[in-house]
């Protein structure tokens, strides 16, 4: 393995008396494709903020790309590291078009042929540039999606932190853009750290996962493994069941298992 | 199929503004009885209007037409507004997405359950309170003494859909319209949640309609599905012989479904065929 592109250890994060994120590990090779996985509350976006460098009390180690965390961003790491939210609804300015949020970007960071690179990038989300100065209100779900991927590859990052890409989209326009994701990654042999509460997802994009629960990371597998073999934490397996549909017979185990 | 509960023919529902018209719901037809049909649909299909449509609680300025909206006899347009208030409060409950925006913020859970139990049922305050606690513990919820005097922020997601179902089902409804009763839950409460209503249901002989963009979740939990595009009925089928539907436009969303077994790699995309609409 060449040099981690994400390497996470023993990573703690607070508010206030709670405890978001546990003592948790894990590495990234660079040019892998990793998922967490995990319920609301589990702490996987939280740990996503710590390493976009959104958060800055914690404790442990963090690096990402080379560059060790601290508590102050430093402005550079925007070139190695960006990170795509959730909710393109509400992730892009609905009085922005397409064009300044991407040439805002390119301000902030001084980039020499702001405007080519525009094109190219929206080129490279499968967008064409009659898109280019619409506003976020003339854009399907999937096409905002497109464009707050662009907003993250304009600087060229090597690593991209995905928080539920595709969790507000409708599954025709989910698979749309995991089939982006799969090519942007093998084109620019991108590292991407995929947080998602869908076991398909990160299956159907990651090489392994690691799941968490209330803060703690309970396991790590490969994703082969997961297609082939029961996986080891209860919790896993119960997911799994989850993702397959609805089971009565998966029910009762639960209510056994955990009190609600 | 048992008898019919609900029978809905050419069901159309437009909102139209100053400047344009959008027709959600396109001669919808179909009828069920006592079992659970599942809705489903993508974001903009006319599932959850149907679903509104069927209560009498679409929003204005929408417009519903019926060629037939029968329930149990009863032609539900031909009411009067406060009529078919009291018929569907009593007979046809609905549960919504999310408990945080359904639910008062200011009313304690117990208190909201009771109320929805006295306005039909005129009973005693101690009646009521004591109809509540037993309802909660129906919907499993472990100390209902407790949890009565918790207000909706107190409670967690799944316990405010739980709260929502006991709500819903505590006037005896023949007919619960549950719309994507689970998607704003963890999938380990989900299958809880639906436990609950599946139990329920079976037990009290309600008939459900479930709406759901959630393919999987539809084929594996109701009896019989319909699906809809564009404000149509694309097909139905029975809900276990899902995965063998004929329509390109189901069979083009199943397919766009990652799956944990599937070896990794592109998925299908659907291509849209204007044909579905004409």
């Amino acid at each position: 393995m060449t040099e981690a592109a994400i390497a996470v250890n023993e990573l703690s994060v607070r508010f206030g008396l709670a405890t978001a994120v546990d003592n948790v590990s894990f590495s990234v090779a660079s040019g892998e494709s990793f998922g967490l996985v995990g319920e609301s509350g589990s702490g996987k976006t939280t740990v996503l903020r710590v390493l976009a460098g959104l958060i800055g009390h914690w404790t442990g180690r963090a690096q990402v790309g080379g560059h060790a965390l601290g508590a102050k961003r430093p402005k550079a790491l925007a070139r190695v590291v960006q990170l795509v939210f959730q909710d393109p609804y509400a992730s892009l300015h609905p009085l922005h078009t397409v064009d300044r949020v991407l040439s805002e970007v390119a301000t902030i960071h001084g980039l020499a042929n702001a405007q080519k690179r525009i094109v190219g990038t929206l080129q490279a989300v499968g967008l064409g540039p009659e898109f280019r100065f619409r506003f976020p209100h003339q854009l399907s779900g999937g096409q905002r999606q497109r464009v707050a991927i662009a907003r993250a590859l304009i600087l060229e990052p090597s690593i991209l932190l995905l928080d539920e890409p595709t969790s507000a989209l409708d599954v025709s326009v989910q698979a749309e853009i995991l089939n982006l994701l799969r090519r942007l990654r093998a084109e620019r042999g991108l590292t991407l750290l995929l947080v998602s509460h869908n076991l398909a997802v990160v299956a159907n994009l990651c090489d392994r996962v690691a799941v968490m629960r209330l803060g703690r990371l309970v396991e790590q597998a490969d994703v082969e493994r997961l297609r082939t073999s029961t996986p080891e934490h209860a919790y896993t397996r119960q997911l799994l069941a989850a993702s397959r549909g609805y089971d009565r017979a998966a029910a009762e185990i639960e209510e056994q298992a955990s009190p609600a | 199929m048992s008898e019919t509960l609900l029978e809905v023919e050419d069901l159309h529902v437009h909102f139209e503004t100053a400047t344009r018209r959008v027709d959600a719901v396109r001669g919808v037809s179909f009828r069920m009885g006592r079992e659970k049909l599942g809705i489903v649909g993508e974001s903009g299909s006319g599932k959850s209007v149907t679903g509104r449509a069927i209560i009498g609680q679409v929003p204005a300025p929408g417009i519903v037409t019926a060629g037939r909206l029968v329930f149990d006899g009863i032609d539900l347009p031909g009411l009067g507004k406060r009529a078919r208030r009291a018929l569907t409060g009593r007979r046809i409950g609905m549960i919504m997405q999310d408990p945080k925006f359904s639910l008062n913020p200011v009313m304690t859970v117990g208190s909201q359950i009771a109320e929805a139990y006295q306005v039909h049922a005129r009973s005693s305050g101690s009646e009521a309170r004591a109809r509540t606690l037993e309802m909660l513990r129906t919907v499993r919820i472990r100390e209902p003494e407790r949890v009565f005097d918790l207000y909706p922020h107190e409670v967690s997601g799944g316990m405010g859909q739980r709260v929502m179902i006991a709500m819903m089902l505590i006037p005896e409804p023949d007919l619960l319209i549950a719309d994507e009763p689970t998607s704003a839950l963890d999938v380990t409460v989900q299958t809880q949640v639906l436990a609950i209503i599946d139990d329920l249901v079976t037990q009290r002989g309600m008939g459900l309609i479930f709406i759901s963009h959630d393919l999987n979740l539809v084929g594996s939990f109701c009896d019989r599905v319909l699906v809809m595009y564009g404000g149509r009925v694309m097909e139905t089928c029975r809900a276990d012989e899902l995965d063998r539907a004929r329509h390109p436009y189901t069979r083009g969303l199943l397919a766009a479904l990652p799956r944990i077994e599937a070896p990794p790699g592109d998925l299908p995309v659907l291509n849209r065929d204007p044909a579905w609409l004409a």
